[in-house]
């Protein structure tokens, strides 16, 4: 018999214990991301269907926030009520069995709450699930490849990597996104949380999901479903440009690639090696789809998915020895030797 | 119940040469040791996954951080969890349905003893098959050798396009076998309740944890033959030229991620509702009141039951089901709210205008209902599946189910320790060592798993072996593994008390507790074979009526 010892400590234990838990998933709640830029934060959402999840999100955090107050002080209240006290010793408290009022009362409420919620579910999931495509809506087909993304612009001719360009969609110029996903291996999920929430990339089974970005810049994701060794490094960036700044990437993506002089030499060493098995350059004999396609391989600010910086010795160390960078990446390391490796750097670097 | 009824059979006390003491373990059918035997190797692998578990706490300590390499990474989340689910709370679970349910309704053993003893040993050489692949296969990379699909092996990465080699055919394998065993163990406990009960013991008056095992039981068997047939599936896919799941020949990834989990989510009710059978009798008793409502309790498990078979693809949200679909498995998940929630009421019912002692059983039963709320309420969040394609996937729900696999299965597990310990040993647990587990593990576990939820509402995904310090994860990650390191000296705490307790605790007596349950009327340990006269039954708490000879519980029934 120690209630009296312990009862104060309990206490306090619970209230810790629940300060903790609400206030750290109520200030993540209600405080958006305060770093410049966009982060990754489900709740400072960016795109009408991410906006309507976090509408959806903060109406379920209410009422499961009530219930989670109700029974909190239920269960605390008969905890500290109903102790054990020492006078009581080896009496035995009222013998009670049920009460069918009760149990009924606390069968039809909660059986209220799940019909409110589900309606309220069932509205957000048809208004995103079963949005039409408008008719200027853009189109990207985004194919999931082990360990990176590919982005296809059927109606524009474009074939790009890993950083997705779309045009923001505010309410004077409505340019929604409708993506199609596709998956050239294994499962990969497509997940940027400003933007939308994830679906999945599925081979055999093509999925769809509509971005309408309402602000510029870059937003930031990656790959939600486990795709094997390097699922960490499959970063995904989405660039939300301004109407003009869009146009201008769409004409430069279209182009063949840029045909320097200077860079023969790395051009040569690019076609006589395996590069052009799995790369393609738009404009030459590279023509290999297994790979990210290098075209315009300067116009990406990363490398490796995400993984490296696109900077000249980062080039140079991912050519080198992909398994510096990305332990595992289905690049292989080509063993060049080192005027070959600074040869093909440079030709890459003219790749705008 | 006539008093001579549960007379104290003499126990056996010589010493016995030690291979004889082994020989006899190792050819035991009695469902007393089976059951130990089940508990003790779960605690095995328990250290085992724990160990797993703090491996990966390292390494995502902080960003760009380089303790294993990614294919280790890879191998300890799908050992992990893998071993967690199938080879500590199963095991474990089995264990205590073992020993108590024929304590529980008067019988002498199981209904079928050698059945008991083989599907034991199938589960525990599954688990050896499991960890033998560190020796004997070549993953998915050929570089390491531990399975590292993930504990769902999703198509078509099991495939074996994509996992050349035989790692995760040691996975597949250990499952296969050691779900053989578990439905061998679901047939016997449910023959055990329907056959054996002791005169007077009729359905309506069985403890709430025979009822619940019942329940339990019957769900095993519509779990894990799905499991076992997609396993099967794989094999034929994998080595007979098969293209159920193998997308580059046309096969379907969607089926297999149908098949394992109209077995999953069942089978997160079948690990819970042991649990919930542990609280509803160990809150009566430190209450010092009966069960509030076991009527409605049992229906509710039922309902329970009924309902979790139709909640699978709530864990396939983001695959790209229609809206129609996605309605659908929003409105059933949320359904299993309604009687799990009555659940908890009627505890918090029990425990009203009760006098509660605060013994560490009933410490760890607090602590579970708090905290299976708060996990029945995260499940409510991801219920609503526009909310489930933000935290699906990522680090929210691996905060919610270690809520409810940690926060609730092992604090009930806890608890159940506690309270039976006495029972299989005759020996108490230290109460003192008892509050330093509880409030270590408790603080550990909160600091873990409170914060979990965090970086997966920023956006952190599940099994990736690292991420980038621009994403602001690094605190978030670096408390949680230090919460992780305060549960496991929690737990070396638990095995100390366990093992010093065996030698040096005080002596139990028959009925430590004053609780009124069947298995308390007679010796601790029981001797073989349990009861030395059936006993017979006139209420569901037959030593109340015993105790309280002018006011029975048999005179309300």
């Amino acid at each position: 018999m120690l209630p009296r010892r312990t009862k104060p400590s309990l206490c306090s234990g619970w209230q810790i214990v629940f300060l903790l838990f609400w206030s750290a998933s109520a200030l993540w709640a209600v405080a958006p991301a305060a770093a410049p830029g966009h982060g990754t934060n489900v709740f400072s959402p960016a795109s009408t269907p991410a906006k309507s999840i976090k509408d959806l999100s903060v109406f379920v955090l209410v009422i499961t926030g009530i219930i989670f107050l109700v029974v909190f002080v239920l269960l605390v209240y008969s905890v500290v009520k109903f102790r054990g006290r020492e006078a009581d010793a080896g009496r035995e408290p009222p013998q009670v069995y049920g009460s069918t009022q009760i149990e009924l009362a606390w069968t039809i409420i909660p059986t209220l709450i799940v019909v409110v919620l589900f309606l309220a579910t069932a509205r957000v999931i048809h208004a995103i699930q079963d949005a039409p495509e408008p008719a200027g809506a853009m189109e990207v087909t985004v194919i999931g490849h082990q360990y990176w993304w590919e982005f296809r612009y059927p109606k524009l001719g474009i074939v790009t990597a890993n950083e997705l360009h779309i045009p923001v969609s505010d309410r004077d110029h409505p340019t929604p996104t409708f993506l199609q996903l596709l998956s050239a291996d294994t499962d990969h999920s497509f997940w940027v949380p400003e933007l939308a929430g994830k679906t999945d990339l599925i081979p055999n089974h093509p999925n769809r999901m509509w971005l309408d970005p309402q602000s510029t810049g870059v937003f930031v994701g990656q790959c939600a479903q486990y795709c094997g060794i390097q699922h960490a490094k499959m970063l995904l960036r989405v660039s939300v440009d301004r109407p003009e700044e869009f146009a201008a990437w769409i004409q430069a993506q279209q182009k063949p690639a840029v045909e320097d002089a200077a860079a023969i030499a790395g051009r040569r060493v690019f076609e006589r090696n395996a590069c052009m098995n799995c790369h393609a350059v738009g404009g030459t004999s590279a023509d290999g789809r297994f790979g990210p396609d290098l075209t315009h391989l300067m116009s990406r600010a990363t490398i490796a998915a995400g993984a490296a910086q696109n900077t000249p010795d980062n080039l140079r160390l991912w050519i080198q020895n992909p398994s510096a960078i990305k332990p595992g990446s289905l690049m292989p390391a080509m063993h060049l030797s080192d005027a070959d490796l600074d040869a093909v750097v440079s030709y890459m670097e003219t790749l705008h | 119940m006539s008093s001579n009824a549960i007379t104290v059979p003499v126990g056996q006390t010589e010493a016995r040469p030690w291979v004889d003491q082994l020989h006899q373990w190792l050819a035991t059918v009695d469902h007393k040791r089976m059951g130990i035997l089940y508990i003790v190797s779960a605690l095995l692998f328990l250290a085992v996954g724990g160990v797993e578990a703090l491996i990966i706490r390292i390494q995502l300590m902080h960003s760009h951080n380089n303790f294993v390499s990614p294919e280790v990474f890879n191998q300890m989340f799908t050992m992990h969890g893998t071993t967690m689910i199938f080879f500590v709370a199963m095991p474990v679970l089995f264990g205590f349905a073992n020993y108590l349910v024929p304590l529980m309704i008067g019988a002498r053993d199981m209904a079928f003893p050698r059945l008991n003893a083989f599907s034991f040993w199938l589960s525990f050489l599954g688990a050896l098959l499991l960890y033998f692949s560190f020796f004997g296969g070549s993953g998915l990379y050929g570089a390491g050798s531990a399975p590292d699909v993930g504990w769902w092996s999703y198509a078509p990465l099991g495939a074996r396009a994509f996992a050349p080699g035989h790692s995760s055919d040691y996975w597949t394998l250990a499952l296969l076998v050691s779900g053989f065993g578990s439905i061998g163990t679901a047939i016997n406990i449910i023959a055990t309740i329907l056959c054996l009960r002791c005169p007077g013991m009729k359905l309506n008056r069985m403890p709430l944890l025979v009822w619940m095992n019942l329940v339990m039981a019957g769900m095993v068997l519509l779990a894990i033959t799905p499991l076992s047939a997609a396993q099967i599936m794989l094999l034929i896919d994998r080595y007979l030229g098969g293209h159920f799941f193998d997308t580059q020949a046309g096969g379907s990834a969607v089926l297999w991620m149908h098949f394992f989990w109209i077995f999953g989510h069942p089978e997160v009710y079948v690990l819970i509702i042991p649990c919930f059978a542990f609280m509803s009798e160990i809150i009566p008793v430190f209450s010092r009141k009966p069960i509030f409502g076991y009527p409605v309790m049992v229906a509710a498990t039922v309902c329970i039951a009924f309902v979790s078979m139709s909640v699978w693809a709530h864990h396939m949200f983001t695959i790209g089901m229609n809206s129609y679909a996605n309605s659908f498995f929003t409105l059933t998940t949320m359904a299993v709210g309604i009687p799990t929630g009555i659940k908890i009421f009627n505890w918090i019912g029990t425990m009203w205008g009760g006098r509660i002692q605060f013994k560490t059983p009933m410490l760890f039963s607090i602590a579970f209902l708090f905290q299976f709320l708060i996990a029945g309420l995260t499940g409510i969040m991801m219920a609503a599946s526009p909310f489930d394609w933000q935290l699906s996937l990522s680090y929210f729900v691996v905060a919610h189910f270690h809520y409810v696999i940690v926060g609730g299965i092992l604090f009930a597990l806890f608890a159940a320790f506690y309270y039976w310990y006495p029972k299989m040993t005759g020996r108490m647990l230290s109460e003192s060592l008892g509050k330093w587990h509880f409030w270590l593990f408790l603080i550990g576990f909160h600091l873990t798993f409170d914060v979990m939820h965090v970086p997966g509402i920023l956006g952190m995904p599940r099994r990736i072996y690292t991420y980038e310090p621009s994403r602001g994860w690094d605190t978030l990650n670096f408390i949680i593994s230090v919460g992780a390191f305060i549960q496991a000296l929690a737990i070396l705490v638990f095995v100390a008390n366990l093992i010093v307790s065996y030698f040096k605790g005080d002596k139990a007596g028959n009925d430590p507790w004053d609780a009124w349950t069947l298995e308390w009327s007679i010796s601790s340990p029981p001797a073989p074979y349990n009861f030395a006269m059936v006993p017979t039954v006139a209420s569901r708490r037959p030593l109340w009526d015993e105790k309280h000879p002018e006011d029975p519980d048999s005179r309300y029934e």
